[in-house]
């Protein structure tokens, strides 16, 4: 059987649904940050997927998942950043506990 | 220099800024600056008075200073002969008078004060005389009026200095209201102000007769409002009040002369209206007769005098009616000196005796000299004895009578009874026995600052007159006249008949004050009811309290029960009303506005309170939102 775009499509999918699923439900925010990674690298499996099926000609989709990738690191850098402020604050990085932004 | 004659003027009006607002504090140089303006004045108007005798010509200056369609206001002065004589004799006496005032207001609290309102009054009469339209001097003739106010009540702690104060400045109010209506009616008929040209058509008969008669006559009611003619004449005597030198200055010399001076600057009006010329013949003798009746049997010093001036002052309206220009603008020069000089004089002995009824005095002869020969000689002349200067100017005014018997009739019968107070005075002050021994000892002449100007004064008594000797070739009537210069002829009859009656005025009054051979108070007594009118004034005072006053006063009171009753009811009425209104009003806005616009608020409020339980601050929460409506959405789409 030959790995169409479908099956790439698929997978990429599956990999955003569970992503999603962690975002949603991880009380951890450690974890909320690891799924938001499986979300963007998701996304990334489209990109290089659309490319290489729909534009074999040039490499946009992989340029442009390099950038992605690039800003996942940005993003993850920040992220923990926050992170560790949040705890030095509230000795706790259980989201559900942390409402400032309540009303 | 004709050109340059505003600054007479202005140099005390000048002085009395200058006073009033930087040098109030020292008294020194507060009266040194007023009689050096005054000096200057005195001086320019003497080089005036120099030139004018020169070259006796016109010289006007006006300016526009509102204009209006039909007509124009104009500022300006008009120079000729009668200014020229007036603006000496109103500088001359100012001066001296100002002088006298270093001695006799020595001490006195408001001493700066007092300068600066003779300056503020010496401006207005030099305005008054200069100016050159009937607007302007009706403006300075206000000015002058409201100095001598100040003036007459310049003791004002004192009621009756007040009270009197307030009475000249009606009275002559009363005056004034005539004034401005002739004014008025010559602005309409001769559609101008100026004098000159008021007076070519009143000459060349452009205006109508009977307005022009009415015009006179109403201007004439300012005259006799501030030259206190009968019936406005009871101001004066009451103007008394006042500080002496101010009676001298303002009340004998110069003010009172102002509405001589406006009669006579009108002659073409009277001369042309010569109805209007009668009635003011008429006033003036009517005056001249009841002032001199009235002054037989006062005993007051300063009240003698007062009514000798409303006497001699009726003397020039007279005159000036009858159309003797130069004898009425004669007897106003020489007045001024012989009056301002008796007044001078009464001050300094009352100055030395501390008291104004001359039964008190007696005998002050060798105490006083100075003051006593300078009243005596004034005396002389107001009485009209050859050679003095009184006796000059009232030989013109009898002449002037010459073709009206009951007019030179009552004259004479004036002149008699002005020898006569004039001498029952200087006998009661200066002659017989004291009759007061404390104020007797307490007498003392007065200092060097109040005698030079009672010398200087009398001479201008004795020589004033000369000018109009009938011998003289170029003498008064030559400068001072009317249209025409006249030569005036001597009358040996009139000068023989006015001497002698003149002589024999003081001969009674010699015989009853001096030798006491005719007893006064049984003549006093044979004639009661003449006398007491007479002492009472002719009871001018209580016609004028029981006709005038009196109903005004209960006009008054009833317009105030009316005012506090009915109006002040429907005021408070409608203030009561609207306070009612405007609860009904703030009710409404506290309920209903205010309650809408809360109530609006209130649903707001409480529907953001329900949407806000939805922002928990949870972002999985929001996270979840977002999916949900993503997913949402896409089963939109595809069903």
């Amino acid at each position: 059987m030959e790995i169409s775009l479908a099956h790439y499509l698929a997978l990429a999918a599956i990999l955003f649904g569970i992503g999603m699923f962690g975002v949603l439900t991880r009380r951890n925010a450690v974890g909320i940050l690891m799924s938001i990674e499986l979300m963007f690298n998701a996304v990334n499996i489209n990109l290089v997927a659309f490319n290489r099926f729909v534009t074999p000609a040039d490499f946009t989709g992989q340029i442009f998942s390099i950038f992605v990738i690039v800003a996942a690191a940005a993003e993850a850098t920040v992220g923990l950043a926050i992170v560790l402020l949040i705890y030095r604050n509230f000795r706790d990085i259980f989201v559900d506990n942390i409402n400032l932004m309540k009303w | 220099m004709r050109e340059f004659s505003w600054i007479i003027p202005l140099l005390p009006l000048l002085s009395f800024l200058v006073i009033l607002f930087f040098t109030r504090e020292n008294r020194k140089l507060s009266s040194a600056i007023s009689i050096g303006a005054i000096a200057l004045g005195f001086i320019y108007a003497i080089g005036l008075l120099i030139r004018q005798l020169g070259d006796n010509s016109e010289f006007e200056m006006r300016f526009a200073w509102a204009v209006f369609p039909t007509m124009s206001l104009e500022v300006g002065i008009l120079i000729d002969s009668l200014t020229t004589m007036m603006l000496v004799v109103v500088t001359t006496v100012s001066m001296l008078v100002q002088i006298y005032s270093l001695g006799y207001m020595h001490g006195d609290p408001r001493f700066s004060r007092y300068f600066a309102y003779l300056s503020l009054f010496t401006f207005s009469m030099l305005g008054l005389v200069l100016a050159n339209n009937f607007f302007l001097v009706f403006i300075f003739w206000e000015l002058v009026g409201l100095t001598s106010y100040l003036l007459i009540g310049f003791w004002f702690e004192k009621k009756s200095a007040s009270d009197a104060g307030k009475k000249a400045f009606i009275t002559t109010r009363i005056g004034d209201l005539g004034f401005i209506v002739g004014i008025l009616l010559l602005s309409i008929y001769a559609g101008t102000l100026n004098y000159r040209e008021v007076f070519a058509q009143a000459a060349g008969g452009v205006i109508p007769t009977a307005a022009l008669s009415l015009a006179g006559v109403f201007i004439f009611c300012g005259a006799v409002g501030k030259s206190a003619q009968f019936p406005l004449h009871v101001w004066l005597p009451d103007a008394m009040e006042g500080p002496t030198p101010v009676s001298a200055l303002i009340h004998a010399a110069t003010m009172v002369a102002a509405g001589v001076y406006l009669v006579a600057r009108s002659m073409a009006i009277y001369a042309a209206a010569p109805t209007a010329g009668m009635v003011v013949a008429c006033i003036g003798i009517i005056t001249a007769l009841l002032a001199a009746s009235i002054a037989l049997v006062q005993n007051d010093i300063k009240r003698i005098l007062a009514y000798s001036t409303v006497s001699q002052l009726g003397y020039m309206i007279m005159a000036l009616g009858l159309g003797s220009f130069t004898a009425g603008t004669l007897h106003l020069m020489t007045h001024a000196f012989f009056k301002a000089l008796l007044f001078l004089c009464a001050g300094s002995v009352i100055h030395a005796v501390h008291t104004q009824d001359i039964q008190f005095m007696g005998g002050l002869r060798g105490k006083m000299k100075i003051t006593f020969w300078a009243m005596f000689i004034a005396a002389l002349s107001i009485a009209g004895i050859p050679p003095l200067s009184g006796f000059w100017s009232k030989d013109e005014i009898v002449t002037a009578t010459m073709g009206h018997p009951v007019f030179m009739v009552l004259t004479l019968l004036v002149a008699f009874m002005t020898a006569f107070y004039m001498f029952r005075l200087i006998f009661l002050t200066f002659f017989g026995a004291p009759r007061d021994q404390q104020a007797y000892d307490h007498a003392h002449e007065s200092p060097r600052s109040m005698t030079t100007p009672l010398q200087i004064l009398m001479v201008l008594s004795i020589c004033a007159g000369w000018v109009a000797i009938p011998w003289l070739k170029e003498g008064y009537s030559m400068f001072v006249y009317f249209h025409e210069p006249e030569a005036t002829q001597p009358h040996y009859l009139i000068m023989l008949v006015s001497s002698v009656v003149a002589l024999s005025g003081i001969g009674l009054a010699y015989l009853m004050y001096y030798k006491r051979s005719i007893s006064a108070d049984a003549l006093a007594a044979k004639f009661k009811p003449l006398y007491t009118t007479l002492y009472n004034k002719w009871y001018f005072d209580e016609i004028y309290d029981r006709v005038i006053i009196k109903p005004v006063l209960a006009l008054t009171s009833g317009l105030w029960i009316f005012d506090n009753g009915v109006i002040d009811w429907v005021v408070n009425f409608f203030g009561k009303f609207t306070i009612w209104v405007s609860g009904v009003k703030q009710w409404f806005d506290v309920h209903i506005v205010d309650g809408a616009v809360n109530g609006l608020g209130y649903t707001v409020w409480s529907f953001g309170a329900l949407i806000r339980q939805v922002q928990t601050g949870r972002v999985q929460l929001y996270g979840f939102f977002i999916v949900f409506g993503i997913v949402v959405m896409l089963l939109i789409k595809v069903v």
